[in-house]
């Protein structure tokens, strides 16, 4: 895998790149790229993938200057067109998966291929979302996996010790930025009106939603299947809100059978 | 120096099993556990044991805001304040005071701190907290990233407001006002303003540029706020500003009674009360991510994050709460010691006297209260002759003949 840096307003921003093949935008969600995260290394065997860090998320910069979802849409699609890339497959997941809707519905003509992994954006109040805001580190694990032990190990590779005081402040700080960021889409409930706009996306689109997922429950993906008209949904089994990243195999498939 | 008597207004009948049952006083408790005629109650008691302060004699008497939660029962303190106005005539209203991010437009701040200060002939000492995470965040949904942006805009709208004699247009990012026009106006202009804060320096340059005083609000004693209130002295001495030590007030638990061993029999089972339940926040509604800034993070202000330095407060006795000074408890001679301690380690004009505290009944409010009126306070009165006991600029400038609210009223 290789780091581009963007000079993209407001400043800075991070972009991973990996693999070879027809060209993938991957967004990620509130939780940023898992270490060695194992959804962007499968789609990188068939795909050349880029994935760029939202401004708060690792080295990408100018999370001060987005506000809200506008903002935050404008600037994924500036960093889309300054990677020149050839009519990608639009891939977000979770609040990437929010954030690439919102693009395929303002700029419909510009995204034709839509891969939407267990998005955010929408809220069904007999289905609340769980309140990610208030979960303390050791319950995310539950809440992103069917396999939370296996969960864990994914969340926490190469973690560093946190009683240790320097540490523990880098964390905190990151924690701050990508979650404060997050936040301007998703706090305190992540709906940002994307209900009224789904219906302008013309891109084929193709949804997919882990069965077990506990943190955005699968009715949701029969929500958006709903609301987007040429759009098809899959339910993985044995998979939570991290589908990608629990099994990266079968997304891949999906995608490549779809598209 | 300056006392003001304050009250948090707690819910005091929360059941002894309260932690094993909920995991937070605070955002998610159920309301069932409030009874509303119980509650009026408790509104009367506390509201008459404020007033009770200005009659021993205390200089300020004070309230303040939170949501959604057991721990203090005053979403607008405004209500509170008012009622006061009608039933005190000297002591300052210290209203510690209004979120004002949260309040849309937050001209509405601005009127009724008006009508306070108008109401009460220029008593007001006006508070603007960001609020704790729990209120402002997850009990009001204020994006914790936005929280500070909203903050500084809506005091920037509150202070033009009291200022300006003409209607005028505010094109703020949050609010947008065609006509501020602030009916009525305070009758000080401004208030007095008293900023409560945790140890970020921003806060610390935020007072001293508008000449704000800086109240460390905390319950873990005078010992531990030492560094905190450090950190603020060193700025004011690097802005090279006066060192007035109005500049600066901390809030404290303190009982009295006739003597040590009467304070623990007295008050120990309340103090309990009060950090085991009240206290009892669970940590995911602590802290927002975002809502505090990365500069006042990587400070390391937040240290007691770390592991080992968390307050074991279920297990701490009453020994360990006094002698660690989480609470100034005993005698008057024994309180009146550690006041004058904490006072000039600290340095602050202004103390936030917690002499209520958790579900203590009226009668050991009032004992207590009278106590430190009487015993202690006379003796802490004149620690800052430099300064003549007074600084005009942290203090509110009452009218000179005010109505008589009976006379008033007939």
């Amino acid at each position: 895998m290789s780091f581009l840096v963007l000079k993209t307003p407001p400043a800075k921003v991070e972009v991973v790149q990996a693999g070879k093949g027809r060209d993938l935008l991957f967004l990620h969600g509130a939780g940023g790229h898992m270490p060695n995260d194992p959804l962007l290394a499968t789609l990188a065997t068939k795909y050349r993938v880029s994935a760029p860090l939202l401004p708060g998320y690792g080295r990408s910069e100018g999370e001060d200057g987005l506000r809200d979802m506008l903002d935050v849409t404008l600037h994924a699609l500036d960093v889309m067109e300054k990677l020149k890339l050839k009519n990608p497959i639009v891939v977000g997941h979770s609040m990437g998966g929010m954030i690439a809707a919102e693009m395929a519905s303002i700029a419909h003509t510009e995204i034709e291929k839509l891969c939407l992994l267990a998005p955010a954006g929408l809220w069904l109040d007999d289905h609340p979302i769980a309140d990610i805001f208030a979960k303390l580190p050791y319950e995310l694990p539950a809440l992103l996996f069917h396999d939370a032990e296996a969960g864990k190990k994914l969340l926490t590779a190469g973690g560093g010790d946190m009683g240790d005081i320097e540490f523990l402040k880098q964390f905190l700080v990151m924690n701050a930025r990508r979650l404060g960021m997050a936040g301007k889409l998703l706090f305190p409930i992540p709906d940002r009106g994307l209900a009224g706009r789904l219906h302008r996306i013309t891109a084929k689109t193709l949804i997919v939603w882990g069965r077990e997922d506990v943190l955005i429950p699968p009715i949701y993906g029969d929500a958006f299947k709903k609301a987007v008209s040429k759009s098809k949904l899959i339910k993985i089994a044995k998979a939570g809100h991290a589908v990608g990243q629990e099994k990266p195999a079968a997304v891949l498939k999906a995608i490549q059978d779809f598209f | 120096m300056k006392f003001t008597w304050f009250h948090l207004m707690p819910w005091p009948h929360m059941p002894d099993d309260f932690r094993q049952k909920h995991r937070s006083v605070w955002v998610d408790l159920p309301n069932k556990m409030y009874q509303p005629e119980l509650g009026h109650i408790a509104y009367h008691q506390y509201l008459d044991q404020l007033e009770y302060a200005e009659k021993v004699g205390f200089d300020g008497i004070g309230v303040n805001e939170h949501h959604a939660n057991a721990y203090g029962l005053m979403p607008s303190p405004n209500i509170m304040a008012a009622t006061l106005t009608r039933r005190t005539s000297k002591a300052a209203l210290v209203v510690l005071g209004n979120s004002i991010a949260l309040y849309n437009p937050p001209l509405r701040v601005a009127e009724e701190m008006a009508m306070l200060d108008v109401l009460s002939g220029g008593r007001l000492i006006a508070g603007f907290p960001v609020g704790t995470s729990m209120d402002t965040n997850y009990a009001y949904g204020t994006v914790p990233a936005l929280t500070r942006e909203r903050y500084a805009e809506a005091h920037d709208l509150i202070r033009k407001a009291w200022a300006a004699d003409e209607p005028f247009a505010f094109n703020g990012r949050y609010t947008k006002l065609r006509y501020v026009n602030c009916w009525p106006k305070p009758i000080q202009n401004p208030p007095p303003v008293f900023i409560p804060g945790g140890g970020s320096v921003e806060t610390y340059d935020f007072c001293l540029d508008n000449t704000y005083s800086y109240s460390y609000l905390s319950y873990s004693g005078y010992l531990r706020a030492k560094l905190l209130m450090e950190g603020y002295w060193k700025r004011v001495a690097e802005r090279k500003a006066d060192e007035s030590p109005y500049r600066a007030g901390f809030a404290q638990v303190i009982c009295v009674a006739d003597t040590d061993e009467e304070a623990e029999r007295l008050y120990g089972p309340h103090v309990s009360y009060f950090y085991n339940r009240c206290l009892h926040v669970y940590p995911g509604f602590a802290d927002a991510p975002g809502y505090r800034t990365i500069k006042t993070i990587q400070s390391g202000a937040l240290s007691q994050f770390a592991p080992g330095s968390g307050r074991d407060y279920p297990n701490m006795s009453w020994k360990d709460l006094t002698e660690g000074r989480y609470i100034v408890a005993g005698s008057p001679e024994t309180v009146r010691q550690q006041m004058e301690e904490l006072i000039k380690t600290l340095r602050v004009g202004n103390v936030f006297c917690l002499l209520h505290i958790g579900n203590m009944p009226d009668d050991k409010v009032r004992h207590s209260t009278r106590l430190f009126a009487e015993k202690v306070m006379p003796h802490l009165r004149n620690l800052w002759p430099d300064w003549k006991n007074h600084d005009d600029r942290f203090w509110c400038h009452p009218m000179h003949e005010p109505v008589p609210t009976r006379i008033a009223a007939e």
